[in-house]
């Protein structure tokens, strides 16, 4: 069977969709989480998600709420969303209100989620048929995307990039250098907290559908080999969404014809792409 | 002094206005009742030793610091109102230095008050006359990583001046710079206040500079130890009150 047919099948075209799509505002993201020294963020932020899907699968299971029509009533990003939004306050709030770094008040968040998710995801019997596991949360299966998850990526995608790209230029002078910002009238606090949250709403849904791992790794990587290699801020940016499509497509690729997992697939060729700017990049 | 057209004649609003500030972390008092007026066209410099509140007096100037008590304004009004009126030169240590970014992004920055994703041809234009201005212009295109502490220190400088400020505020300009490079600076600086009238205030260890290079000089140590020309206010009794010893008094007067 060629790629091309594999094309043709829904599940594979969601998840093409839902690759790119994160590909997208994951690279227009991770530009500034990287520059900002923010990687652990992602890593944050992505199991504050579990945590929330945690407490969003325990709640729905304890309303019987399973099998809901109600919109996305049964579905735990109901509650991860906001959880990760939250998480993202505490975390803004550790760094610019206490003296701890943003490592120290990560790893805060993220310890105390994870536990969180797993004690719930516990708690849950095994026949509730749930439809979301502990082990499909962290590990994630992009080929497994759903039509009703699609729309949502799309969707934040879309609305993700959009205030991404409009707050761009602000951003960027904040995080070079934010003092500077300041002085020239910009409140770099409050941009810091729009970022952080428009990071958690983009990695909660996407770390939902495609798994915290695969999440963490388009976050981090693609803007890290694009920074290896760019000049400009700009160059930099265009890179890392560039590099985040590339290893989408290829990843799918390759899973196909080698049949192995697509996750992981996606990974493996983003580390592919990472090793020769690293090699070869600009010091 | 001269002072161009755009500028305007010499206004009776004192260019920097600081008003009984008051300023304290935790225990340790930064600044006491510091208060003075800095007239438009004058050279300022702020002198004392480490941790006498220097640096932070000039982030309360810019609003990057809000004191407990009093207040200041620039040109009558609070900071941030008017921040195109004011070029600001921070200390080399704030920013990034693995940041990607050319020399004449940086300074566009300027021109925008944001991050430049694309640079406009006027844009480009500007920032190349601010950086030759200033003795920089081949490093328009240079990666901010790859200049030395001089260059980017040009590369700042040009930076807060390409809006054409009339009061221009650098915290600790010549640390980590060379000897010929500090006295460009300086040079440069005299050159743009000669030809915009333009207020300068610059934070400095060195009293030799403040003697032979500015109008006025503000003694500081927490609170005011002097203000005024500095023939007058470099004297061994206000160094010795702000420093502690005498050892500066004898060090400028040589």
């Amino acid at each position: 069977m060629s790629i091309l047919e594999a094309l043709s099948f829904p599940f594979f075209q969601r998840a093409l969709v839902a690759g790119l799509a994160i590909a997208v505002m994951a690279g227009l993201l991770g530009v500034f989480v990287v520059q900002r020294r923010l990687s652990f963020l992602g890593d944050g932020l992505a199991h504050a998600a579990f945590g929330g899907m945690g407490i969003g699968a325990f709640v729905i299971v304890s309303a019987d709420l399973v099998g809901s029509r109600v919109g996305f009533i049964n579905h735990p990003i109901l509650i991860a969303l906001p959880f990760s939004m939250l998480a993202a306050l505490v975390i803004a709030w550790l760094r610019r209100g206490t003296r701890l770094s943003s490592d120290t008040a990560i790893g805060v968040s993220f310890a105390v989620s994870v536990a969180l998710g797993v004690l719930l995801f516990s708690l849950i019997p095994p026949d509730a048929n749930l439809g979301v596991s502990a082990m499909d949360l962290l590990f994630g299966s992009i080929l497994g995307v759903r039509s009703s998850d699609l729309w949502l990526i799309v969707s934040v995608a879309v609305l993700a990039s959009a205030l991404l790209l409009l707050l761009w230029g602000r951003l960027g002078y904040a995080t070079f250098d934010d003092e500077l910002a300041r002085a020239d009238g910009l409140n770099t606090d409050r941009l810091e907290l729009v970022l952080f949250l428009i990071a958690a709403v983009i990695i909660a849904v996407s770390a939902s559908v495609v798994g915290v791992i695969l999440m963490a790794a388009y976050l981090v990587i693609p803007a890290a080999a694009a920074r290896l290699l760019a000049r400009t801020l700009a160059q930099m940016t265009l890179l890392a969404v560039a590099l985040g499509l590339v290893s989408t497509v290829a990843g799918l690729a390759i899973s196909f014809y080698l049949d192995v997992p697509s996750g992981a697939t996606i990974v493996l060729t983003q580390a592919a792409l990472f090793v020769p700017a690293a090699l070869f990049g600009r010091r | 002094m001269a002072a161009d057209a755009r500028h305007g004649p010499p206004s009776s609003v004192p260019a920097l206005h600081v008003h009984h500030v008051s300023l304290r972390y935790g225990d340790a008092t930064i600044l006491e009742d510091v208060s003075f007026d800095l007239g438009a066209g004058e050279f300022l410099a702020i002198v004392g030793p480490n941790g006498a509140g220097k640096s932070t007096l000039v982030k309360v100037a810019l609003g990057l610091k809000a004191p407990q008590k009093g207040h200041a304004l620039i040109f009558g009004e609070p900071a941030g109102v008017e921040p195109k009126r004011v070029g600001y030169v921070p200390q080399l240590k704030t920013f990034d230095r693995t940041f990607p970014a050319t020399a004449e992004e940086l300074v566009i920055t300027g021109l925008r008050r944001s991050w430049p994703a694309r640079v406009r041809p006027a844009e480009s234009a500007a920032a190349r006359n601010a950086l030759e201005r200033v003795g920089a212009g081949a490093l328009a295109r240079r990666p901010l990583a790859r200049l030395s502490g001089g260059e980017l220190q040009r590369a700042y400088l040009a930076r807060a001046l390409v809006r054409r400020p009339e009061l221009v505020l650098l915290d600790e300009p010549a640390t980590g710079v060379d000897f010929l490079a500090e006295h460009d600076l300086y040079d440069l600086l005299e050159s743009y206040q000669v030809d915009t009238g333009a207020t300068v205030v610059m934070v400095t260890h060195d009293l030799s500079a403040a003697r032979y290079h500015a109008s006025q000089v503000l003694v500081i140590n927490r609170r005011v130890h002097g203000y005024g020309r500095p023939e007058v206010v470099l004297c061994e009794e206000c160094l010795e009150q702000a420093f502690g010893h005498r050892h500066h008094a004898h060090a400028i007067s040589v």
